[in-house]
């Protein structure tokens, strides 16, 4: 089925467009839009991008691939990402990720079962002074202890 | 010397601070109608004489980059605001647009005028969910106070502000892999010359600043070029002003603090970071991951007296002024003046293995001896913390490290072939002491116990 944006997201579109002098420069800011309402960057998104863009897929597809935060498949409902670099290692990121793949029962970059979460690491996410931290979807959690971790995933697990 | 300041974080204790009421109360928008009533080359000449040093990274002096740029016959001009912050270990700009986004509005009005530019785009991270949103809230409020838009504070002098965000790549923060991100390309950076000042976003001249620097032009307007410089403890080494430090890793209290340029390693250390939070004192990273680290036991060589060092020859480097040119001096780089520290109980071998994962992670693999060379040596560091390596291949690192520099399109390749360099050369012993226990030396973790 082709892809289709919500009415509210075209508006949203049609607000992204008026910001740049040539429709190209939509590319980043109009993937994020699609993957927000699909989940993924799927072909059919890729498709619809390179249509309402008038650019390429190959050139679309280019983008999705250069940059890690699309999606090229589909992911859990809810994205957790443990930052793994220095000033966060030094202050316990291994230990955190290391307890998060237990309990969730995945490794790194793997989805739980029922598909409630995906577990990634991050690199370096500028909370560096409030290490060690994860990314829950959109939200920062910051300083954490191995107990707040586990209330956090007890909490997306539920949802 | 420590002198803690209050003007870019001025608005970071008030309630409500990111709103345009709390930056107004405390002389907020002031500035901007000001500079648009002087004349470019007027508002240049202060930002030069303010020995603004670009937050980014590079430390290049901020007027003068905006004096690069020439009116066009028909192409416009734009300002790019560089908030892709993901130099590991920094974590400034993000409290800017946090706590206090409307200075980077003001900024962007001032420097739209000071590089002949109506639009300003603020590359923004993706992650950065609440910056983007704080951002996005003061641009609005300005707008619709008259702040923005055709004619900003009554005067013909449109300005538009917008904010873009990246997709997850720590090459886009390089600037002219930023203008392709910001064209909607993948993010590679192109080769140089031609400069963005030539040909930029769009095809058009172009200048690209950190969010902190173009944060603190409005404090540069309200105490004057001069004053601005002369907070400096190091203003007569042309590194003015007053700027945000972060310290992180194992200090007490880790975190952004505003104060004068001209601070010290150990001032950082102990008095705004609180101190080594168990063990002694190790190293410092100073700057972002791409700043060779400095170990606390090493002394300043710098026994030529025009050395501009000399004053510190024999000293600690903890205790030498933290400033562009005196930590080029010192072989390392000043960097994003956001430091990470390591105590004695954390393991160098592992952190500069953690590091180099990063690199090889993050390199866009245009160039060969880049994708290949940072991959090299990220596998010898494998090789190495698990006890598969040996001597020989501890000096293949120095060679890799060496041919990578001076060979790569951007300074990537150099900002990850520096701090290999320096670990190789200043932690030896303790990569030697690794392959010959097989991976049993060291204290074999990098947090405390
Ligand atoms: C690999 C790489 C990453 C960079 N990342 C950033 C960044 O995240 N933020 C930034 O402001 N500058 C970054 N820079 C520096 C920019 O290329 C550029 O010099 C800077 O934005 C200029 O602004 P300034 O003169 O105000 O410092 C990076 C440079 C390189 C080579
Ligand atoms: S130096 Fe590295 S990051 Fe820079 S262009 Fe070359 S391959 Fe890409
Ligand atoms: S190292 Fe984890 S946020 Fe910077």
């Amino acid at each position: 089925m082709p892809f289709a944006l919500t009415p509210e997201r075209e508006r949203e579109f049609a607000d992204i467009l008026s910001r740049y002098p040539n429709k190209m420069a939509a590319t980043i800011p109009v993937l994020h839009l699609c993957q927000e309402q699909h989940g993924w960057v799927s072909p059919e998104v890729i498709e619809f991008v390179a249509q309402q863009l008038e650019v390429s897929t190959a050139h679309v597809k280019g983008v999705v691939t250069f940059y890690t935060l699309f999606n090229q498949r589909p992911v859990g409902k809810h994205q957790v990402w443990v930052c793994r670099t220095l000033s966060c290692a030094l202050r316990g990121a291994g230990e955190l990720l290391e307890h998060c793949e237990k309990r969730l029962g995945v490794r790194a970059g793997e989805t739980t079962k029922d598909g409630k979460i995906t577990l990634r690491t991050a690199e370096c996410l500028a909370a560096c002074g409030q290490a060690p931290m994860m990314q829950v979807d959109k939200d920062y959690f910051e300083n954490l202890t191995l107990a707040d971790a586990d209330r956090i995933l007890d909490r997306l697990r539920g949802d | 010397m420590l002198k803690k300041t209050k003007y870019l974080s001025r608005t970071y204790d008030l309630e409500r601070g990111h709103t345009l009421a709390a930056y107004e109360s405390v002389g907020g928008y002031k500035q901007a109608p000001r500079a648009l009533r002087m004349s470019r080359e007027a508002l240049v000449d202060e930002v030069k004489k303010a020995n603004l040093r670009g937050r980014g990274g590079a430390g290049f002096p901020c007027g003068v980059k905006w004096g690069f740029m020439r009116p066009h016959p028909t192409k416009p001009a734009y300002l790019v605001v560089n908030a892709d912050e993901g130099e590991p270990g920094t974590f400034k700009d993000r409290t800017l647009m946090e706590l206090n986004p409307h200075a980077v509005v003001e900024g962007c009005i001032i420097a739209c005028h000071g590089i002949g530019a109506h639009a300003a785009y603020i590359y923004v991270r993706d992650e950065l969910h609440l910056s983007k949103a704080r951002l996005w809230e003061a641009i609005k409020e300005a707008r619709q106070r008259g702040y923005l838009g055709k004619r900003p504070f009554g005067i013909d002098y449109p300005v538009e502000v917008y904010v873009h965000t990246g997709a997850g790549a720590y090459i886009c923060g390089e600037e002219t892999s930023m203008l392709n991100s910001l064209e909607g390309r993948r993010g590679e950076p192109r080769l140089k010359p031609p400069f963005p000042a030539q040909v930029g976003a769009f095809g058009c001249p172009t200048t690209v600043n950190n969010l902190e620097t173009i944060a603190a032009i409005p404090t540069v307007l309200e105490l004057g070029g001069d004053e601005f410089s002369k907070l400096s403890a190091i203003h007569n080494l042309k590194d003015g002003g007053t700027r945000l430090f972060g310290v992180s890793g194992h200090v007490k209290t880790p975190g952004v603090f505003e104060a004068c340029v001209g601070l010290t390693l150990r001032e950082l250390v102990y008095d705004l970071g609180g101190g080594v939070a168990g063990g002694e004192l190790l190293a410092v990273i100073p700057g972002g991951s791409s700043c060779p680290i400095l170990r606390a036991d090493e002394k300043v060589h710098a026994p030529d007296p025009s050395s501009a060092l000399h004053p510190w020859h024999g000293q600690s480097v903890l205790d030498v002024p933290m400033g562009v040119e005196t930590y080029r001096l010192l072989g390392t780089m000043l960097g994003t003046c956001c430091a990470i520290v390591l105590s004695d109980r954390a393991d160098p071998v592992l952190a500069f293995h953690n590091l180099m994962q990063f690199y090889r992670h993050e390199s866009c693999g245009q160039c060969t001896p880049c994708r290949e060379g940072v991959g090299w040596i990220e596998r010898i560091l494998d090789k190495v913390v698990h006890g598969k390596s040996d001597e020989k291949e501890l000096d293949l690192l120095h060679d890799i490290g060496s041919n990578i520099m001076g060979n790569t399109i951007c300074a990537f390749g150099e900002g990850a072939a520096m701090p290999a360099l320096a670990f190789v050369q200043k932690f030896r012993p303790e990569l030697e002491a690794y392959v010959r226990s097989g991976g049993k030396s060291g204290t074999g973790r990098l947090s405390l116990p």
